[in-house]
């Protein structure tokens, strides 16, 4: 099996669904360039599975558009969109043999039987379980099924491959594995992939983009890193990683921390008012001895109230002058651990002006 | 120097845990005992004795007579016949249950199972009034003039089999809907989107998962019409002679318990031979539905 033949670009544009007065998806338009891995992220109920069906066909929206290329879609039932799906509880057919399953879909295009050997085998080898060809389904792990799901999916070279949280019933050691090795394939054979998790760190790993969805609409679309570093709202700052929130006040282009001006990597993204300052655990730093701030880094002040061993990390918590709670992460190095603050002492945290992430106060899109 | 004792001790609570379950079950046990394997056994002597008490085969060689040989392909023939009306009429019906909404399916459910809360022996009767020369069926048939004269539809093989399916046909669909209740509907969703069109993906992945249920149903009918008396004696007026009426007329007109016991061993065999037949060909965790 070598790259996908024609890996087409998937147009999603203005997609509303609703199911009685609930909005599953609120006219949500994506574009997913050829052999892009987008994951869509969400919590549950916040329509991402919704997309992934009617992507696959089985859900038909209210309005919208979904494009193929150039060709329109929305209207081809599903057997006929020649995608590969791989389903949460991976929906492998009790009844078939390995091989039975995996050539499926050959025996449907009616590809003659030593092909589909042939092809089938070759696909149990590209997830690593050549020669389960004869196994029953029920004789499988989890993440042989899941293996086999994949190949299945991926054998008759569909156009696009879609995946509903494929990995959510593994462990986690065997989830982080076949991430890795689901990207790996997905470089390989160059297919365009829509995979949905409601896992940020999955999200993070695996995509070339990320949706982040939510009440039906796109909270932001973008790489996992600009994502994770410059969230463009409260929702996805909240979402993806660990957040906490402290009020700023923005005017006349400078914010201000209490009464202390924020020095930013750019102008406030926002117009004067309220907004919030996004404070991720592992971007704060304790700063060493009472001077006003370096002139480089930000500073916060606070008073730690306990601490938290994690194994790689202590967890300190700190209420800063405000009166909120945040939280910061030590790594538990020897060095690290010698100036540790206990509980009660003040503390100063600095933080870097590139990780100095304002976002809008109301939660809005 | 308390572990070696407290094994001992947890012996012992197992050991009465045990005896507890035994206890418990034992009045069912006791219970099927006296009132299946007992007569069973004493049906079974029975066949094998003759008026003065003595061992003779007679009541079996007897079996050979035309009369009961006829009798035995009927009821074949009739439970064939109703088996395979009922999997044709109870297998859609199944299929729309499981697939449609939670309102039409408890509607279905009600009247699937509303035979069982009414009477045997009332529908039988009330299949004799709708099927009889100028019953409701065929004065029908004659309105919209589909028929010139009215249908023989009763005392006879067809009534007969009519009145079987209508009763026999809850104990088809319930399993059938039972195994496809249990269809995960990703199963079709996955076939479809390796390419299976609705007619295949049904052929080739939905039938094939409801099979077990389609197999208990079957054999669940038939070993029931094999037995059945009540609805062949009255709506085949006595022109459809099933195996359970040999039974009784050689006890009530003849009073012969030996022949009897015979026609009914006979009959416990033949079914006890189907399902091991079954069970051998398909395997007896598919007829309890799991896998």
């Amino acid at each position: 099996m070598t790259a996908s033949r024609t890996a087409p670009t998937v147009t999603i544009r203005e997609v509303t669904k609703t199911y009685g007065r609930f909005r599953a998806l609120d006219a949500v338009s994506l574009d997913i360039a050829a052999g892009e891995f987008v994951t869509l992220l969400g919590p549950s109920g916040s329509g991402k599975t919704t997309l992934l069906m009617v992507l696959a066909g089985f859900v038909r929206p209210d309005s919208g558009s979904i494009r193929f290329g150039e060709t329109e879609m929305v209207l081809t039932p599903p057997h006929k969109r020649d995608i590969g799906i791989v389903f949460q509880n991976y929906a492998l057919f009790p009844h078939m043999s390995v091989a039975g399953n995996v050539g499926y879909p050959l025996r449907l295009r009616g590809v003659a039987k030593a092909e589909i050997a042939r092809r089938a085998e070759a696909a149990l080898a590209l997830v690593q379980l050549q020669g389960y060809g004869e196994r029953r389904v029920d004789q499988l792990s989890g993440g042989q099924k899941q293996r086999v799901a994949l190949a299945r999916a991926i054998v008759f070279e569909p156009r696009i491959l879609l995946m509903d949280e494929p990995l959510s019933a593994l462990d986690k050691k065997l989830r982080e594995q076949m991430q890795i090795e689901i990207r790996q394939l997905h470089e390989r054979l160059g297919i365009t992939t829509v995979y949905v998790t409601h896992d940020q760190r999955e999200a993070l790993t695996m995509s070339d983009r990320i949706a982040v969805i939510d009440q039906g609409r796109f909270a932001q679309i973008d790489t996992p890193n600009r994502l994770y570093e410059r969230p463009a709202n409260r929702f996805v700052a909240d979402f993806v990683g660990e957040s906490h929130f402290l009020p700023v006040t923005v005017a006349g282009g400078v914010a201000r921390l209490g009464d202390r001006a924020l020095a930013l990597a750019g102008p406030p993204p926002m117009s004067d008012g309220a907004a919030l300052l996004v404070v991720r655990p592992e971007k704060l730093d304790i700063v060493e001895g009472a001077g006003a701030g370096d002139g480089a880094g930000n500073r916060i002040d606070g008073v730690v109230e306990g601490s938290v061993y994690q194994g790689e990390s202590f967890l300190l918590q700190v209420r800063v002058a405000g009166g909120e709670r945040i939280t910061m992460r030590q790594p538990t190095r020897r060095e690290a651990l010698r100036r540790l603050p206990q509980a009660g002492e003040p503390i100063a945290l600095g933080l870097h002006p590139e990780d100095t992430i304002l976002v809008a106060a109301e939660r809005s899109a | 120097m308390t572990e070696a004792a407290n094994s001992a001790a947890l012996a012992a609570a197992e050991r009465r845990e045990a005896r507890g379950l035994f206890l418990l079950c034992s009045p069912a046990v006791l219970m099927i005992a006296v009132v299946v394997f007992l007569p069973i056994g004493w049906l079974f002597a029975l066949s094998f004795l003759n008026e003065q008490g003595g061992f003779t085969l007679d009541h079996y060689a007897r079996m050979l007579h035309p009369a009961y040989t006829r009798s035995f392909q009927t009821t074949f023939e009739l439970s064939f016949l109703v088996t395979a009306i009922c999997a044709a009429l109870g297998y859609p019906l199944a299929y729309l249950m499981s697939q449609t909404s939670t309102v039409w399916r408890a509607l279905i459910f009600v009247c699937v199972l509303f035979p069982f809360w009414t009477s045997l022996l009332v529908r039988t009767y009330a299949w004799l009034v709708l099927l009889q020369r100028r019953g409701v069926v065929n004065v029908w048939l004659q309105d919209i003039g589909l028929i010139e004269a009215p249908l023989r539809l009763v005392h006879n093989f067809t009534g007969t089999a009519i009145g079987m399916t209508q009763i026999m046909l809850p104990f088809m669909v319930l399993p059938l809907y039972a195994a496809m209740a249990a269809v995960d509907r990703d199963y079709v969703k996955a076939a479809a989107s390796l390419g299976a069109s609705p007619l295949k993906s049904f052929w080739q992945v939905f039938f094939p998962l409801t099979l077990p249920g389609l197999l208990a149903g079957t054999v669940l009918v038939f070993v029931l019409c094999l037995g059945f008396y009540v609805t062949p004696a009255v709506l085949g007026g006595g022109r459809v002679l099933m195996w359970s009426m040999s039974i009784e007329r050689s006890v009530a007109v003849y009073s012969d318990w030996g022949a009897a016991s015979a026609l009914g061993v006979v009959l416990l065999v033949v079914t006890l031979a189907i399902l091991w037949i079954m069970n051998r060909l398909f395997g007896v965790e598919r007829f309890i539905g799991g896998r």
